[in-house]
């Protein structure tokens, strides 16, 4: 028998496990219909804010010599209420809904614009490391993470995931303060805060100076933070960062991974990257034997 | 060490050529611009102040490149107002390219969009047989007219300009001239870059008909590889799927001629 690419994140249930990872490529549904169909299991859209944002000025995004981007595209978007109209008429895709806010209050409307949508999930943007007032300083401020999850849970029955990242406040620790506030399921990790400075002009390239580093570079610690956090909770967990190959992506299952996400990939080999590792995992599934996701989910702890 | 495209390639201007009252041609060297396709861009960092999506131009020194610009908002002043001896970040190209067709062909620039029409006639045969429209506002903003008639030397050849208000060369859109010449001659190519409207009535007159007609499109860019989305028209990405498209392409695109993205992703009509 064929292997299967069906996985279950908690509630979440989705045909194949790669997914887009949010602020790549989201801000048009017939973009979301071409990667669903080019073979990403969900789509996450940009974070989403209660209001449209412009963003930084560019540049906002810097390709790193040895491999990797650092990006400060500064979250631009059209805005809750713009983006739930546009993704109105979605049918087939499974969108997972990224927003981001400062106070519970943000979180409870945004999510009220979604309510004739059709959404798998929200994820809460708690890691952004490069818009002040948002995303990692959300999630470095426990109380503000506990209120926050707990709205947006009192507010729908969709699940929620919470989408954690390097910050000044461990990362374990707001997982676990997002577990006891009632959340579904973790996203890790976001980008890693960093900088580049161009040698002949002297300058900082970002306009915003700092930016996200993402890619390949920062797999090996997204892949520990997945490994620690499935090894301290019992909760489920999408991996994100750096993941380009279908190895990539057998790594992050075997640390405990039920669901994966990518973007900076897509720079680097375009859109048929989905395909491909979805092709990969099923050769790997064959040779070794395993009929489902699941089977593999966690078993680099066993040894 | 081989160059990376998506990192930042610092050069210096060598030369500043003033074309119009608020047009600019900046000459660098750098042997991988000099020799790229008509239709593809670099991604061009004026250094504290922005990074712009800039068509290629064309520099008759060999190992040269330029870039063509017009002063507009805070982003495209800054990179007209670099002097000579100043350096600019390049990275790329990036994007397809026009489809070269061979036999009688006709051109249509306007503006800005002239850039890729003029690296355009660099590839045609000496045996094609070339029409160029040049539209601009007003005889002020007249450029390149010059240049494209060096460059078809060896063709047959028509360069024509026609002005919005009549005070140089034909008077009226030049889509009407466009009109005009596809209902005259069956022409085997057809290729356009400007303003979008203009780009729109271009490709509907000659794919009416069934000639083979390519837009380069524009649109907001922020990454220019495709990873930030900003550039969506439709399902298409112009920096990774463009910027060139068909006709055939562009008449089921329901954004082209109608839409294009602010900078924070809003829908907004032409
Ligand atoms: C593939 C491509 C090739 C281009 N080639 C040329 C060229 O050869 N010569 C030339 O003068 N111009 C070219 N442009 C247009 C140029 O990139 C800018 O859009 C234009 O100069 C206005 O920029 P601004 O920042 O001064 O305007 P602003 O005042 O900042 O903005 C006005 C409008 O300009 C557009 N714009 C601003 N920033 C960008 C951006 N990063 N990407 C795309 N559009 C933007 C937006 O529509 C915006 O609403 C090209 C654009 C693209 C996409
Ligand atoms: C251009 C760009 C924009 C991003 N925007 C967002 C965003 O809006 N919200 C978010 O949670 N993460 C955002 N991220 C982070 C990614 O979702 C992802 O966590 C990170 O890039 C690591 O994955 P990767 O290495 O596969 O790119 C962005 C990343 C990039 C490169
Ligand atoms: S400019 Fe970023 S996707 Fe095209």
């Amino acid at each position: 028998m064929e292997p299967s690419l069906e996985t279950s994140i908690g509630q979440i249930h989705l045909k194949r496990p790669v997914m887009l990872a949010s602020g790549i490529l989201g801000i048009s549904l017939d973009v979301f219909n071409r990667l669903y169909r080019s073979g990403a299991g969900a789509v996450v859209t940009k974070s989403l804010s209660t209001e449209p944002w412009e963003g930084y000025p560019n540049p906002t995004i810097f390709s790193v010599k040895g491999g990797g981007w650092i990006n400060a595209v500064g979250l631009s978007n059209p805005g809750a209420p713009n983006f739930a109209k546009m993704i109105e008429p979605n049918k087939d895709v499974p969108i997972i809904v990224s927003l981001v806010g400062s106070i519970p209050g943000d979180f409870e409307m945004m999510v009220k614009q979604f309510e004739n949508c059709k959404v798998t999930a929200y994820e809460l943007n708690l890691s952004c490391p490069h818009v002040a007032k948002v995303g990692l300083e959300v999630g470095d401020d426990p109380e503000l993470v506990k209120k926050i999850v707990t709205a947006v849970k009192n507010t729908t029955n969709v699940p929620v995931i919470a989408k954690v990242g390097l910050g000044t406040t461990h990362y374990l620790e707001t997982v676990g303060t997002a577990i006891e506030s009632g959340i579904d399921a973790i996203t890790a990790i976001n980008t890693v805060r960093a900088m580049a400075i161009d040698t002949e002009t002297q300058r900082p390239i970002l306009s915003n100076k700092f930016g996200g580093l993402s890619g390949t570079p920062i797999k090996p610690i997204a892949l520990r933070c997945v490994y620690e956090i499935s090894s301290k909770y019992d909760i489920p967990i999408i991996g994100c960062g750096g993941i380009s190959t279908w190895e990539d992506a057998i790594e992050f299952f075997l640390a405990g991974a039920s669901g994966i996400q990518l973007g900076s990939a897509i720079g680097d080999n375009w859109i048929q990257v989905f395909d491909e590792i979805n092709d990969g995992i099923i050769q790997y599934m064959k040779r070794k034997e395993f009929s489902t996701i699941k089977e593999m989910v966690g078993l680099a702890k066993k040894s | 060490m081989q160059r990376n495209h998506n990192h930042p390639t610092i050069v210096t201007i060598e030369k500043v050529i003033d074309e119009t009252p608020t047009v600019r041609t900046l000459v660098f060297s750098d042997e991988i611009m000099s020799d790229v396709l008509p239709g593809q861009f670099a991604m061009v960092w004026i250094p504290g102040i922005n990074e712009l999506p800039m068509s290629v131009m064309i520099s008759k020194d060999s190992g040269k490149a330029a870039f063509t610009v017009r002063k507009h908002g805070p982003a495209s002043t800054g990179l007209f107002n670099i002097k000579k001896g100043e350096q600019i970040g390049i990275r790329g190209p990036y994007g397809n390219s026009f489809d070269l067709k061979e036999g009688r062909l006709l051109l249509v620039g306007g503006g800005t969009g002239l850039v890729p029409m003029m690296r355009l006639l660099t590839f045609v045969k000496p045996t094609d047989d070339v029409t160029v429209l040049i539209g601009a506002k007003t005889k002020d903003e007249v450029f390149f007219e010059k240049l494209a008639n060096e460059l078809l030397e060896k063709n047959p050849h028509k360069v024509i300009v026609s002005t919005d208000d009549g005070s140089y060369g034909e008077k009226g859109f030049v889509t009407d001239l466009v009109e005009k010449l596809v209902n005259e001659t069956k022409f085997d190519g057809i290729y356009t870059c400007g303003p979008e409207v203009m780009m729109y009535k271009t490709v509907q007159s000659a794919h009416s008909r069934g000639l083979f007609v390519q837009a380069s499109l524009e649109r907001m860019m922020k990454c220019g590889v495709g990873i930030c989305g900003s550039c969506c028209v439709g399902e298409d990405l112009v920096c990774r799927d463009g910027t060139v498209f068909d006709g055939e392409h562009l008449s089921k695109n329901k954004e082209f001629g109608y839409f294009h993205r602010n900078k924070a992703g809003i829908l907004e009509n032409y």
